[in-house]
C-alpha cells in the first residue's frame, strides 16, 4: 500500500486498497461533526415533547420556564404560526393514486399523534439550564384513543389518526405484470405465508443535532444531514426565505444509515429561531430523542403467495404489503416500501407479479429510509418464500434459485413489471460463493454435530438489488411519482499549481468519497490523488446535487466526477497540443503525463499545463479559454443492479434460546472496484446491521403508544461481541449504465442478509420442529419456539 | 443551581484549574469547558463508548464521570493520544486497516482498545471482541476494528497512556 501512495504521478489509483484521506482528523479527534461547532453568542434549544401518543393540547404554561436563569425564549406551535410559512412537505405524489398527508408542522398545535410529537421550545445559555426550564414548561393533555396496531388500524371503528381523512389508509398502490391469476392458476404448487418486517431504528452512533445562525440577511444551517442541497430548498418553502438567502452545511456526518435523509421539524425550529432571536441557536438530540424522534424503518406485513410447476419453473408471485408508516408523512415515507418493486421478485425469470401496497397510518413516529429502504423487505420475502417453495417442492433450495435465475446471456433483462436489469451473473456469484463454502462438508458436521445437542444451521440469499436512483425521468414526477429529479453534478476545478479540487453535490456520512472521488479524478487527470481535494456537503460551494444514499454516490456522483474530469482532461489536451505543436487527436496521457504519440520526449505535466492555462504563454491560441476548470451533470438511463450471494451459519442454543452467527460469507457483485478496502467495509457494515435486524433489534411500541425501546438499553444493536469476522469476495460485472461500469454497495449487506440469518435459525431448528418464524430471533422467541415445539 | 465547585486536573499533560456546576460531566467539562471535542457523546445510558477517555491510565465512559470527581486526576483524550505529532499505534492500525468510516465512534474505540491492550497486550480476536463490548459501532461491522486492534497488538503497541 505504501508503494502505491508514494508514487507521484501514477495511473491506474482505481481498483487500489487506498488508505482513507478522510482518516488523519477522525483518528485525532479532529472531526468536525456539527455538536463541535460553537458560535460566538450561541443559545442552545430543548423541546418539550408530548408524552402522549394521541391526545388533545389543552393548555400550555411557558410562564415557569421563562423564570429559569438564562433562558431567552420559550415558545409554543401557536407563537411560532408566522415563523413558518408551509409545513413540512412529503415528495411522493404518484399520478392517478392519493395520498393522505396531514400537515406537518415542527411544532404542534391543536392534537399530537405520537410520543415525542414536538409542543413547545425552551432556548437558553446554557445545554444543561435549557433542559432544567425545559421541565418547567407544563403542558395539559386531553387523551384521545390510539391505534398502534397497523392491521386494527385497517378495521371498521378503529380509532383515527387523522379524523379528517376517515380512514386510516394513507394509499393503496398496485403494480401488476402479467396474468398473476392465471399463474397461479395453471402452477402445480403454491406457498403463502404472512412475513413481519419487524420496525427497527438507523442507530447512527452521531445523534441529529443542527446549529443555525444568521449573517446580515443569510441565513446557515450546519446540520447532520445526508441531504443538505435537499434541506436547503424544504427550508426555503418552510420559511418562506429564498434560496439565494440560505446556505446549508452538512460537516462531518457520524452516521446515517438514512435516518438523516429527511427534513426534520427541528432543522427548520433551529433555523426559525435563529431568524426570530438574532443569534446562533443550537439543537442537538439526546439518544432517547433519537429514538423516539429519528425516523425508523421497515415496519411491514408481508403476504405472500408464489406458485410453480412440479420442475420448480415459477410461474407466479403476489404481495400484499401493509405498511405502517406512523402519524406523519416525510421526505419519503409512504414511497420506501414501493422502493423495492423493481428487484421484489429477486433474481428470478417470474412472468407473472402483483404488488399491493397499503399504506397505513399509526399513533407512531413515521417511518421512511434506513439502509435498504424497502429492498431489505422485498429480499426478505422473496428469499424465505424461495425456502419455502424449495420445501414442499422437495428440492433443493440452491437446486430451485438457479432453475429460475435469469441467465447471464439473458441481460438487459427485462422483468414483468417492465424493469430492464442492467447486467448480471448470479449463477457465477452463487459458485463463487461455494467456492468459500462446502455444503456438503457443513452438511455432514451439522448432522453430527446434533447428535451431540449441537444445533447449527446455513441459510443462503441470492439477492438482486436496485440503486443509482436516477434515473430522474423513471422517477420523477410523470414517472413513478417522486416530486424530484436524482441527477447528480460535480465540479472539477484544477489550480495554478496543477492540484485539483472537487465539488460534488453527494454528501458523504462514512463512505469515504474523499477518497475514491480522488482515485477516479487522479486517473483521468494523471495527478496524485493526494492533491486533490474532495468538497461535499455545503449548499454554497459547488453546483446542486442530491446528496448520499440509496447507494448513488458513486454510480451517478461518480460518474458526473469522471466526466467533468474527463472535460478537464480533455481541454488539458488542447492545451498541451497547441504548446506542443501537435493535434490534439495526437496527445495521450499516459504515466501521468500528457505525451505526444511516438514522441514521448514531447510532454507536459497536468502541472505545467495548468500553469498554461492560468497564465497563458503567446502560442497559446486565444480561442482556448483561460482556467481549467468543468463542470458535469449526470443523469443515467437507468439504474444499476448489484447483486451477490451470501451464506449465513448459525449455532442455536437449543437450551437458552440464543442464536449466535459463527460464519458469515458474503460473495457481491458491485461491479468494477474503486478502492475493494471500502466496498469490504460497506459489506462487513451492511451484514452487520441486518444480523442486527434478524436477530436483536427491534422498536417496540405498547399498546398505548409508548416507546419501550427507548434507549440503547432496550434497543440492542450488535456488539463486537455478538458478531463474527466476515468472509467476502467479489465477482466483476460490469454496468454498462456509466462509464465506470461501477454499481451501488452500500446497502447490499442489509439487503442480502436478513434471509439469509432467518433461514440459517430455521434449518438449525428444523429438527425440532420449528418452522417460519418472525424476526428478530430473540432468545424469547426461539426458546418459547422451541417449548411449543416439544409439547 | 450549586455553587460552582473548583477542579485541578491534568488533561492531555497540561493542568487545568475550573470553576464548574458540581453536576458537569466531564464529558461536557473536555468539550464545552476546554474545547477538546474530539471526545464525542452518542447515547445518555453509558451503551455507546464513545465518550471514553483515559482517567489516571484506564478507559472510563466520561458521559459517566462527573467533573469534579476527576479532580486531581490525569486525564488522556484522544487528542494527546499521539506522540509529537506521531500517530500512536493504534491510530496508525486503524488507518491502514480501515477501521473507522463515520469516524464518530472512532475516538473512543481507539482509547477503549488502548486501554484493553494495555491490560491484555497480545489478545486473541475472541478477546478483543469482549474487550470492546462496551463501544457501539454502525459502520463497520467491527470486522476491521478487531483487525485493527490484532494488528496494533501485533506491532507491540504498549500503551503510552
Amino acid at each position: 500500500m505504501s508503494t502505491a501512495e508514494t508514487a507521484t504521478t501514477g495511473t491506474a489509483w482505481v481498483g487500489r486498497a487506498m488508505r482513507r484521506k478522510e482518516d488523519p482528523r477522525m483518528i485525532t479527534g479532529r472531526g468536525s461533526y456539527t455538536d463541535n461547532l460553537t458560535l460566538p453568542g450561541m443559545l442552545y434549544a430543548a423541546i418539550v415533547r408530548s408524552p402522549e401518543a394521541h391526545a388533545r393540547i389543552t393548555s400550555i404554561d411557558t410562564a415557569p420556564a421563562l423564570e429559569h436563569p438564562g433562558v431567552v425564549a420559550a415558545l409554543t406551535g401557536e407563537d411560532m404560526a408566522d415563523d413558518f410559512a408551509a409545513p413540512l412537505p412529503t415528495f411522493w405524489s404518484p399520478p392517478g393514486v392519493e395520498i393522505h398527508t396531514p400537515d406537518h408542522w415542527p411544532l404542534k398545535r391543536g392534537e399530537v399523534k405520537h410520543v415525542g410529537d414536538p409542543v413547545a421550545v425552551v432556548v437558553a445559555t446554557d445545554r444543561y439550564a435549557v433542559v432544567d426550564a425545559a421541565e418547567q414548561v407544563v403542558v395539559e393533555y386531553d387523551p384521545l384513543p390510539v391505534v398502534v396496531d397497523p392491521e386494527k388500524a385497517l378495521e371498521d371503528g378503529s380509532p383515527l389518526v387523522w379524523e379528517q381523512f376517515g380512514t386510516n389508509q394513507t394509499h393503496e398502490y398496485v403494480l401488476t405484470g402479467g396474468d398473476v391469476d392465471a399463474a397461479l392458476d395453471e402452477a402445480d404448487v403454491v406457498v403463502e405465508r404472512r412475513l413481519v418486517n419487524q420496525r427497527t431504528a438507523g442507530g447512527a452512533i452521531e445523534p441529529r443535532c443542527s446549529v443555525a445562525e444568521m449573517r446580515g440577511d443569510s441565513l446557515t444551517l450546519y446540520s447532520s444531514t445526508q441531504i443538505p442541497h435537499i434541506a436547503r430548498f424544504v427550508l426555503s418553502l418552510v420559511l418562506g426565505t429564498p434560496e439565494d438567502k440560505l446556505r446549508v452545511v452538512a460537516p462531518d456526518v457520524g452516521g446515517g444509515f438514512g435516518s438523516k435523509l429527511q427534513v426534520y421539524p427541528e432543522e427548520a425550529l433551529v433555523a426559525a429561531l435563529a431568524k426570530r432571536l438574532g443569534r446562533p441557536v443550537k439543537w442537538t438530540e439526546t439518544r432517547s430523542e433519537n429514538m423516539t424522534t429519528s425516523h425508523h424503518g421497515r415496519d411491514q406485513i408481508d403476504y405472500v403467495t408464489l406458485a410453480a410447476k412440479r420442475d420448480g419453473t415459477i410461474t407466479g408471485c403476489r404481495a400484499r404489503l401493509v405498511i405502517d408508516l406512523g402519524a406523519y408523512q416525510g421526505v419519503l415515507t409512504p414511497f420506501i416500501p414501493e422502493l423495492g418493486f423493481p428487484v421484489m421478485g429477486g433474481c428470478y425469470k417470474i412472468p407473472a407479479i402483483e404488488l399491493r401496497f397499503i399504506g397505513v397510518f399509526t399513533n407512531k413516529f413515521a417511518t421512511d429510509a434506513i439502509r435498504g429502504a424497502g429492498r431489505p423487505e422485498g429480499t426478505y420475502w422473496i428469499e424465505l418464500m424461495m425456502d419455502e417453495l424449495a420445501a414442499k417442492l422437495g428440492m433443493d433450495p440452491l437446486e430451485l434459485r438457479r432453475k429460475n435465475f435469469i441467465r447471464k446471456d439473458e441481460f438487459p433483462f427485462e422483468t414483468a413489471l417492465g424493469i430492464v436489469y442492467d447486467s448480471g451473473d448470479y449463477a457465477g456469484a452463487l459458485d463463487r460463493l461455494l467456492e468459500h463454502f462446502d455444503l456438503e462438508a457443513f452438511r455432514r458436521e451439522q448432522a453430527a454435530l446434533r447428535e451431540q445437542g449441537v444445533y447449527r444451521g446455513v441459510g443462503f440469499s441470492t439477492y438482486v438489488e436496485v440503486c443509482g436512483l436516477a434515473p430522474s425521468r423513471a422517477v420523477g414526477p410523470q414517472g413513478v411519482g417522486l416530486q424530484a429529479a436524482f441527477w447528480e453534478s460535480a465540479m472539477v476545478r484544477v489550480h495554478m499549481t496543477g492540484s485539483a479540487t472537487v465539488f460534488t453535490g453527494t454528501s458523504p456520512h462514512g463512505q469515504g468519497h474523499d477518497t475514491t472521488f480522488a482515485q477516479i479524478v487522479a486517473d483521468k487527470l494523471g495527478i496524485d490523488p493526494q492533491n486533490v481535494d474532495v468538497i461535499h456537503g455545503d449548499t454554497d460551494q459547488g453546483p446542486w446535487g442530491w446528496g448520499t444514499y440509496g447507494s448513488r454516490a458513486l454510480a451517478v456522483g461518480g460518474e458526473a466526477v469522471a466526466r467533468a474530469a474527463l472535460k478537464v482532461q480533455d481541454k488539458a489536451k488542447r492545451i498541451c497540443a497547441a504548446l506542443l505543436e501537435a493535434a490534439p487527436e495526437d496527445i495521450e496521457l499516459a504515466d501521468g503525463k500528457y505525451r505526444v504519440r511516438g514522441s514521448p520526449n514531447k510532454a507536459m505535466t497536468m502541472a505545467e499545463i495548468a500553469g498554461a492555462a492560468h497564465i497563458p504563454p503567446q502560442e497559446l491560441p486565444p480561442e482556448i479559454e483561460p482556467g481549467l476548470e468543468e463542470t458535469a451533470f449526470f443523469d443515467p438511463e437507468n439504474f444499476v443492479f448489484p447483486f451477490g450471494a451470501h451464506a449465513c451459519v448459525v449455532e442455536v442454543d437449543v437450551e437458552t434460546g440464543k442464536a449466535r452467527v459463527i460464519r458469515y460469507l458474503a460473495v457481491d457483485d458491485c461491479g468494477p472496484a474503486i478502492n475493494p478496502m471500502l466496498i469490504d467495509g460497506q459489506v462487513h457494515g451492511g451484514v452487520a446491521h441486518a444480523i442486527g435486524q434478524a436477530l436483536y433489534e427491534q422498536v417496540v411500541y405498547d399498546e398505548n403508544g409508548q416507546l419501550v425501546t427507548g434507549t440503547f438499553v432496550d434497543y440492542a444493536l450488535p456488539t463486537a461481541a455478538e458478531l463474527p469476522s466476515f468472509e467476502t469476495d467479489r465477482t466483476e460485472t460490469p454496468s454498462p449504465v456509466n462509464s465506470l461500469g461501477v454499481k451501488g454497495v452500500g446497502e447490499a449487506g442489509t439487503i442480502g442478509a436478513t434471509p439469509a440469518v432467518t433461514a440459517a435459525v430455521q434449518d438449525a431448528l428444523r429438527p425440532l420442529g420449528v418452522e417460519s418464524l418472525d424476526m428478530p430471533l430473540t432468545p424469547m422467541r426461539l426458546w418459547q419456539a422451541i417449548q411449543e415445539a416439544k409439547a | 443551581m450549586s455553587n460552582p465547585a473548583r477542579v485541578r486536573l491534568t488533561v492531555n499533560g497540561r493542568e487545568r484549574d475550573l470553576e464548574v456546576e458540581p453536576r458537569l460531566l466531564l464529558v461536557h467539562l473536555l468539550r464545552d469547558r476546554l474545547g477538546l471535542t474530539g471526545t464525542l457523546v452518542g447515547c445518555d445510558t453509558s451503551n455507546c463508548g464513545a465518550c471514553t477517555v483515559h482517567l489516571n491510565g484506564e478507559a472510563v465512559k466520561s458521559c459517566t464521570v462527573l467533573g469534579v470527581q476527576a479532580d486531581g486526576a490525569d486525564v488522556t483524550t484522544i487528542e494527546g493520544l499521539a506522540d509529537d505529532g506521531r500517530l500512536h499505534p493504534l491510530q496508525e492500525a486503524f488507518w491502514d486497516n480501515h477501521g473507522l468510516q463515520c469516524g464518530y465512534c472512532t475516538p473512543g474505540m481507539i482509547m477503549a482498545a488502548a486501554d484493553l491492550l494495555r491490560r491484555n497486550p497480545h489478545p486473541s480476536k475472541e478477546e478483543v471482541r469482549h474487550g470492546l463490548e462496551g463501544n457501539l459501532c454502525r459502520c463497520t461491522g467491527y470486522h476491521n476494528i478487531v483487525k485493527a486492534v490484532l494488528d496494533a497488538a501485533e506491532k507491540g503497541a504498549e500503551v503510552t497512556a
